[in-house]
């Protein structure tokens, strides 16, 4: 009904186009998706803004579910339908959608805005095979440790550097009877976001360097060591840890029964909601030896995209390129409580002030900016290993094998 | 009356039966045959997301049987379908069974539990496995809790997230859910035994057990055709309890994967591990129907003919 509503609607707006040239600048209409149904309220005070100054245009904002959008989503443009603006994902779902031709390209004549974004937010949203842009960054995310600075002050620690440190933090805290980390195994994709929370300082820049050279693969001892402190690390997660899920770890964490949670940046806002009383605060992973590099790791969410078969393309690449604007991304960060990669914004929250300030030392959310675009992907790989791994039922080394030994069966540079 | 039905029928009954039959068929064909059609044809293609690209023959079919990266995934899934097959095959229908055999000596509460067990069956798969889930939470779950007051410390588990308890706690989950139904079924059937049969048997003096193997099994042969071929089908297309316990990725590593599972991480993608491959999926479910349509049959033809008229 809503589909052939719309499709009726596009008509009528196609022909109107085409009868009445001039006069079409007041009718344009731009319908825009996302998957953001909690985010309407700030969308919709955007696209307020955008249409104060951009009289002619008006932008309809609809939602699907999560779950459902990339599904429906590529049925309407498969049909050759779709909206005109488009809240696309990043990396290998960016490309199921954009590699069948989709999506319009973004260059700097099109979309000047396109300068305002660091280069790793555009290459998350750009082709391998074509090296064309086709989004518009929303929100960087990074991969560290939240804590509850109320339960390292009442117990007199600090946020530690060193991984020893962590160790006789997380030692000193369960002794005290308070379950160090909130984090739990029974949720696959936990087991990748705890790695890059945790691992990253150990792994460094230079393995991710070494990884897309083909200098090093996953069997490298920087990867089996950090995998085997992992191990080590896990007799301070959740009690039964292996059996404890996402929500449930949330949970422990938001009750205040928990010290750190090792998982995403987008943790922080969600965890407020649930609990405003909450302190929080932020560090990166561990360095190996005091004077390492403290690195988190980061990657972008995703992009808004014009649909290369609309047929009010200006209205629509006007519309992105305000979305491309510092005003917009601090908008965006400030009400979202998420970091829009968008150079020149101004944060007001300290806790994503403090992400930002730590994302300026940063490498790869490795697996999903690297290896998420064939099959077995590295996330999946690395969530069922690690999984394995922390279980007690494989060793590190086994682990790093399996992973490799995956990734090696399509990545060029393993081949060698 | 014989007479007439033979007569060639009017022309305002034909149109009568057509009214009543045209509705139902283009309805099936529409959302049921075409729909399947389709996704044969799919497995055909490469896809690009839902983009259709070339047609690549019979290459998705070998992949998913064969291919390195997804015939260990497949063949790991189909085992455990297996694995619930079997389990719940004693567990469900025969719990079933012994549970209607009790229902029909009528106990004391009969009419209570007669409803009672039924019950789990109504509520919707989504609630069971919440529920479920929560029962077997490691540190608040009810199950572990009973064990620590009991004493039993040691034989409390994180039950879903260790690979030797996860499979089974489903089937488990399962079976608590629907052993309703298999209890409903033989109970009509037993009741459909004529008394004088069952009471001959025992004035010849058969014991329970006898009574139970030579007499109730046999003559309750229609509802175990019925019920096992059910649950055959139910086996292989399990999907629900185990997304809602486990997740898409059949968690702990792919321990509780079955083929469901396999299908829809395949087809639609599992947005936080990778990307989807329609051609693939539709391949794989094509596989599944025609397994599951073949065998179905050949299940149903052999119970058939252990079914006695009386």
């Amino acid at each position: 009904m809503k589909l052939t509503r719309r499709i009726l609607m596009g008509a009528a707006a196609g022909s109107l186009l085409l009868s009445s040239g001039a006069a079409m600048a007041q009718q344009t209409e731009l319908t825009f998706w996302s998957w953001r149904q909690e985010d309407r309220a700030f969308y919709q005070d955007t696209i307020k803004k955008f249409q104060e100054k951009n009289p002619g245009i008006t932008v309809k904002f609809e939602t699907y579910a999560p779950e459902n959008y990339q599904t429906i989503l590529s049925t309407a443009l498969a049909a050759g339908r779709g909206p005109d603006v488009i809240q696309v994902r990043a990396y290998g779902n960016l490309e199921t959608i954009a590699t069948p031709g989709y999506l319009l390209a973004l260059d700097p004549q099109n979309v000047p805005e396109l300068a305002n974004f660091p280069e790793p937010a555009l290459a998350a949203e750009t082709l391998r095979s074509d090296g064309k842009v086709y989004a518009v960054p929303f929100a960087m995310q990074a991969q560290l440790v939240v804590y509850n600075k109320k339960i390292f002050k009442d117990n007199g620690v600090n946020p530690p550097k060193t991984w020893d440190e962590l160790m006789s933090l997380a030692q000193a805290l369960k002794a005290k009877n308070i379950t160090p980390f909130a984090n739990g195994t029974a949720t696959a994709w936990q087991n990748e976001t705890i790695v890059g929370g945790l691992l990253s300082s150990m792994l460094g820049k230079q393995f991710e360097a070494d990884i897309i050279s083909g200098k090093a693969n996953f069997t490298d001892p920087r990867f089996v060591s950090a995998l085997a402190k992992l191990k080590d690390v896990s007799q301070y997660f959740s009690p039964n840890f292996t059996g404890v899920d996402y929500p449930s770890s949330q949970q422990l964490f938001v009750a205040g029964r928990a010290a750190m949670f090792a998982g995403g940046s987008y943790e922080v806002a969600n965890f407020k909601n649930q609990n405003p009383a909450l302190d929080l605060g932020v560090f990166p992973a561990p360095v190996l030896k005091a004077g390492d590099q403290a690195l988190i790791a980061t990657y972008y969410d995703g992009g808004y995209a014009v649909n290369a078969k609309s047929e009010k393309k200006d209205a629509a690449l006007k519309f992105v390129r305000y979305l491309a604007t510092p005003e917009y991304g601090t908008a965006f960060t400030n009400t979202l409580k998420n970091l829009s990669p968008i150079k020149g914004i101004k944060i007001e929250d300290a806790i994503t002030q403090e992400v930002a300030k730590l994302a300026e030392n940063s490498m790869s959310y490795l697996m999903l900016v690297r290896f998420r675009y064939q099959e077995p992907s590295g996330s999946v790989l690395l969530q069922s290993n690690v999984q394995k791994m922390l279980a007690g039922q494989q060793t590190p080394e086994q682990a790093a094998a399996e992973i490799n030994k995956g990734i090696a069966t399509y990545y060029k540079p393993f081949q060698k | 009356m014989l007479l007439s039905r033979k007569q060639a029928p009017s022309l305002k009954r034909q149109l009568w039966v057509a009214f009543l039959v045209v509705p139902p068929i283009v309805f099936m064909s529409l959302f049921v045959v075409y729909p399947i059609l389709s996704a044969f044809a799919y497995a055909f293609y490469d896809w690009q997301g839902l983009a259709r690209g070339e047609f690549v023959g019979l290459k998705n079919f070998r992949e998913v049987l064969f291919g390195a990266t997804m015939a260990p995934v497949v063949w790991n899934a189909f085992l455990h379908n297996v694995y619930a097959l079997v389990a719940l095959m004693i567990i469900q229908n025969g719990g079933g069974f012994l549970l209607a055999w009790l229902l029909y000596k009528e106990p004391f509460g009969f009419r209570f539990h007669r409803i009672a067990v039924f019950v789990p069956v109504v509520l919707s798969t989504i609630i069971v496995g919440f529920l479920w889930k929560l029962f077997l939470n490691p540190n608040f779950g009810v199950i572990n809790q009973a064990l620590y007051s009991l004493g039993l410390d040691s034989w409390a588990k994180p039950w879903l997230g260790d690979s030797s308890t996860a499979l089974g706690a489903l089937i488990l989950a399962n079976a608590w859910h629907f052993v309703g139904f298999p209890t409903l079924v033989y109970l009509a059937g037993m009741q459909r035994i004529p008394p004088e049969i069952i009471e001959a048997a025992r004035l010849d003096g058969t014991n329970e057990w006898q009574l139970l193997k030579n007499i109730v099994w046999p003559l309750v042969a229609p509802s175990t055709t019925i019920l096992f071929t059910l649950l055959f089908i139910g086996a292989f297309n399990w999907f629900e309890i185990p997304y809602v316990m486990v997740g898409l990725d059949g968690s702990p590593f792919g321990t509780t994967d079955v083929l469901g599972l396999v299908f829809y991480r395949t087809a639609f993608g599992n947005q936080s591990a990778s990307i989807q491959n329609f051609g693939m999926g539709s391949a794989l479910a094509t596989l599944l129907f025609l397994f599951i349509v073949v065998f179905a049959s050949m299940l149903t033809l052999w119970l058939r003919r252990r079914e006695i008229q009386f």
